[in-house]
């Protein structure tokens, strides 16, 4: 009796460290997470940027990992209830590429094929400009081409917050 | 059920008929095929949202769009700071969550419901967060439909921002009240002593499984809208 008890205690034990590890392990991917985003906001590198995109997402994924392994226990159910598990969730794989590619060819067809749209990624809003005071003759040079445009695309005015 | 549960698993008997195969109670199996289902929601969603940006020229600066915060002065230029406070009360839930499991496998009541408690409140703060930022952005003139936001490059935005924005987020928060109230469901009948009686607590298992897939949901949720 004594023998199993202590048996239990150290089970505790094991599961408690576990815990324990995994959270700090979420917390720290989480703060590189945030220190990545916050170095990316004032960078104008676009590959470097797309380095971080990755890193983040290779980030995102072993903290998924971590949650559905440890926390909810996956890894130390049968293999069979696993495999039931993960092997379906690979079609992702197939969604995530397919969808993302078909919908960068759609971008590129209709910047070749429909130059309204194409016209519509180079005219800038006055609106956002006027508001920080800055880049006014900007403004003024696009204010012909983009009155028209203006006008279809109209925004409500911000509220102010309290 | 401790008795299946120490058994090793040998492949031919394992199948042999006689004892569950995959060594886990039916309702926790179930659980993990609806929570796979609903992963496939989720990732519907967040699919879309990833071809509609993918096929579109221009797409708002997330730093610009959420950085705000409470009872901070107008103007306040703070970009993540509001959303990681957001996750970090979605992990430490999701902590306190599995220690009330860990204390419902050694039959501890105590430790169930004081850790449940904890979860709740934890849940309770993240929508109290959620509707905070819902609210200000409302006021901003973000909804669905509406798009007050500009692209980074300052061209005129559509309004698949906002709805996406508000749609994924919405689903999400929606999952977290209904996990908020399956563990409210879950502290009364522990507090009713139903688990005592029952001489397991398998359904906070269960309530478990369910409230870390939200945490799951949350960490690919808040990847892809605030950082990338």
């Amino acid at each position: 009796m004594s023998h199993s008890h202590t048996d239990q205690e150290a089970h505790n034990a094991e599961a408690m460290a576990e815990i324990k590890k995994v959270t700090i392990i979420l917390s720290v991917f989480t703060i590189i997470e945030l220190i990545l985003g916050f170095w990316m906001i004032s960078m104008t590198s676009v590959s470097l940027k797309l380095a971080i995109k990755g890193t983040i997402v290779i980030l995102m994924m072993a903290k998924a990992f971590y949650i559905v392994a440890y926390f909810m226990h996956l890894k130390h159910e049968v293999k069979n209830l696993i495999m039931t598990i993960v092997v379906p969730l690979l079609l992702f794989v197939w969604f995530i590429s397919a969808f993302l590619w078909d919908g960068s060819s759609f971008r590129n067809l209709r910047n070749n094929y429909d130059p309204h749209f194409k016209e519509q990624a180079t005219i800038k809003v006055e609106q956002k400009e006027e508001e920080h005071g800055a880049a006014k003759h900007e403004g003024s040079e696009a204010k012909h081409e983009g009155a028209e445009s203006k006008h279809e695309t109209a925004k409500p005015e911000p509220a102010p917050y309290y | 059920m401790s008795t299946t549960t120490t058994a090793s698993p040998n492949e031919a008997k394992l199948w042999g008929g006689g004892k569950s195969p995959f060594n886990s109670e039916y309702g926790k199996v179930m659980m993990w095929y609806f929570l796979m289902s609903d992963a496939f929601t989720f990732g519907a969603f967040l699919i879309s949202y990833g071809t509609v940006r993918f096929s579109t020229n221009g797409w708002p600066n997330s730093n610009e769009v959420f950085r705000s915060f409470p009872f901070a002065p107008d103007g306040v230029h703070a970009p993540l700071v509001f959303v990681s406070i957001m996750t970090f009360i979605l992990i430490i839930s999701s902590v306190t969550m599995v220690l009330a499991v860990h204390a419902g496998k050694n039959m501890d009541k105590q430790g169930v419901v004081r850790n449940m408690i904890l979860t709740i409140i934890g849940g309770i703060a993240f929508l109290s967060c959620q509707a905070w930022e819902w609210n200000h952005l409302h006021s901003e003139g973000a909804w669905w439909g509406m798009n007050p936001f500009l692209n980074a490059d300052g061209t005129a935005s559509s309004t698949n921002f906002t709805n996406f924005f508000f749609t994924i987020t919405g689903f999400h928060g929606f999952h977290v009240f209904s996990g908020v109230v399956i563990n409210i469901i879950m502290l009364i009948m522990t507090l009713l002593n139903k688990f005592e009686q029952r001489g397991h607590y398998l359904m906070i298992e269960k309530a478990g499984l369910y409230w870390h897939f939200v945490d799951l949901v949350w960490v690919f949720v808040f990847t892809i809208f605030y950082l990338l």
